[in-house]
């Protein structure tokens, strides 16, 4: 079963690689968006959450799960609308 | 399915591994549409990031981000796992709802709470997520769950709980929260802190070992576990003064993303992981840009204790053997009109004073009257990494406008250099005095400037506690008043000209 963790550690590694060659070309006017959007990315862990709220094995199931897709939604919708809204702001001459 | 027939091996594998393969064939199938499409999601993701280098480009990039999400989220209902749609429905309602809100009515200048607060959900998510995956193997005795497995839902947990409380802290104190009249902002040290963080930590990381060894035993643990992390957030976050705030926002955004990224390693959830690893790198990048714009280790600014918060009103007169020079609107606007070149420093006290738009109305002026004008902004100016920036942006300052410590190389042709409401991002001290605890911190030179204008309420030393030398040298003028008026009356004085 270590075939599995391995795959994983590879991606995530060469994630991380993309992540820096990617994100160390953002201007500093634009951290604070930067910020914000990358963070709304950070909510793909509403993926995890709605399998969760889906499985229906009992209370806990229910419970945790509507909380973690509640939570995991206001990071996604939050995230992304506001970043928006910032970036609308940033005009030309 | 065979992996070895399947052309993509690390595809074919972690669909090979996700608990659906007991239901053969067609389950086989729609994991592995189910991981491409998150593949697309994830090149979206990436895609979107890089089109933030751009301001023309951001927005869009945004969307395309946004759009990857989406088809995360639809692809995954269609996962053969979900029996029932209701307590999903509910919580899309909600959470967008909430989100959405949050998002449409915040002001500009409480951003930096804001992206602290959602940095908080993004964790408080995923130690969810966490915590209802042990439950799940904690039910299910037919599961035999591997260890890597049982790790990443114990540091998921961990990560996620410390993001959460974490950011409510960086939120209190960002929002001016007050424990028995102090504000919050200011740093709060219990005795013995670190030494009681530390121990702490290492409670965790046991408690996070009970779990892994005897999960069948191990309920317990991982409540109490959950229950050590939340005092170990706000611990790790209330030593920390409000200067420092760029530091913190920073690392929680690595945070959530790091919580994402293990999420990923315990649910075999690649989408996870490559999402998580580029919050958590881009988090990385902003923590390191704000230490080095600091000239201050990580390790510094998060042992805390750096900057005290006046409230109370300070001198404007000089100490003894020192001179100031004082200037009114008036005056100002006498040295402005004839000024070519000028460049505006702004810092946290124009976004105090909620002055942008005053400053931004007088930049316009001055442009119209010829001048150059620019702003210059220090990494660090502010609560949150380009605060100043979306400030500017949002009083309609056109980006081309907006620089950095660039701005030193014109310095000296530069005829009046305007400090808005910042203080240690000017003091020269950083250049030459060793002894002082910002020396060596890239500063801007604006007492290189033929005249430098300083819009301050007093003689106040800034958030680091120390005396700016730049306001006694002959060049400089005090404008003494809060910013926002100062700005009004020069702006009327200019305009009636």
């Amino acid at each position: 079963m270590i075939e599995i963790f391995t795959n994983n550690f590879v991606i995530f590694v060469l994630a991380m690689f993309v992540g820096f060659e990617v994100i160390a070309k953002v201007p500093p006017i634009l951290h604070t968006p930067l910020m914000s959007g990358s963070n709304a990315i950070s909510g793909i862990t509403i993926v995890g959450a709605v399998v969760i709220a889906g499985l229906h094995r009992g209370a806990w199931s229910e419970i945790l799960g509507f909380l973690a897709v509640t939570f995991a939604m206001i990071n996604v919708v939050g995230g992304y609308r506001v970043t928006d809204r910032m970036l609308a702001m940033f005009r030309k001459k | 399915m065979n992996p070895d027939l399947f052309p993509f091996p690390l595809l074919g594998q972690v669909s090979a591994t996700l608990p659906a393969v007991e239901e053969a064939a067609r389950g086989t199938l729609q994991t592995l549409g189910i991981n491409l499409a998150y593949l697309v999601s994830a090149a979206l993701f990436i895609t979107g990031l890089r089109k933030m280098s751009h301001p023309r480009t951001a927005r869009g990039g945004n969307l395309l981000s946004a759009l990857g999400m989406l088809i995360a989220i639809v692809v995954t209902l269609g996962s053969h796992e979900i029996v029932s749609y209701w307590t999903i429905g509910a919580g899309l309602i909600v959470g967008s709802t909430i989100g959405a809100t949050l998002a449409i009515r915040v002001q500009m200048t409480a951003m930096p709470q804001m992206v602290g607060m959602l940095n908080g959900f993004g964790g408080l998510a995923s130690a969810t997520v966490a915590f209802a995956e042990f439950l799940r193997v904690y039910f299910d005795t037919q599961r035999d769950p591997r260890i890597d497995t049982l790790i990443s839902i114990g540091l998921s947990a961990l990560i996620g709980t410390v993001t959460f409380t974490g950011s409510v802290t960086a939120y209190g104190k960002l929002q001016g929260w007050k424990l028995k009249g102090t504000p919050i902002s200011n740093p709060l040290m219990l005795p013995q802190h670190h030494l009681l963080s530390v121990v702490l930590l290492l409670v965790c990381i046991g408690l996070g070992t009970v779990t892994t060894m005897d999960y069948s035993q191990g309920l317990w643990a991982i409540i109490l576990l959950l229950v050590i992390a939340s005092v170990l957030g706000v611990m790790a976050v209330i030593p920390i003064g409000g200067a420092d705030m760029p530091v913190v926002i920073s690392l929680l955004n690595s945070y959530s993303g790091l919580a994402a990224m293990t999420t990923g390693f315990a649910l075999d959830n690649y989408c996870l992981i490559i999402s998580g690893a580029l919050v958590g790198a881009s988090g990385i990048i902003l923590t390191k840009i704000m230490c080095t714009a600091m000239n201050r280790s990580l390790l510094n600014v998060v042992a805390g204790g750096f900057g005290q918060e006046i409230t109370a009103a300070g001198a404007t007169t000089a100490a003894a053997g020192k001179t100031v020079r004082q200037m009114d609107a008036e005056e100002a606007v006498m040295v402005l009109e004839s000024a070519q070149k000028v460049f505006i420093v702004p810092g946290y006290g124009m976004a105090v004073a909620q002055a942008q738009h005053t400053v931004a109305e007088l930049a316009e002026l001055l442009a119209k009257k010829g001048a150059d004008v620019r702003f210059g902004i220090h990494p660090v100016a502010g609560r949150m990494p380009g605060h100043m920036n979306v400030l500017l942006a949002e009083a309609n300052v056109p980006y081309e406008r907006l620089s950095d410590l660039e701005l030193n190389s014109e310095m000296e042709q530069c005829d009046v250099a305007m400090i808005i409401g910042a203080n240690d991002v000017v003091n020269p001290a950083a250049r030459h005095d060793r002894s002082s605890p910002i020396y060596g911190m890239p500063i801007f030179d604006v007492d290189k400037a033929r005249t430098v204008m300083v819009s301050k309420r007093s003689l106040n030393p800034g958030f680091a506690g120390i005396e700016n030398e730049l306001f006694y040298l002959p060049n400089t003028v005090m404008l003494f008043g809060d910013a926002k008026k100062m700005m009004s009356a020069i702006v009327s004085e200019l305009k009636s000209h």
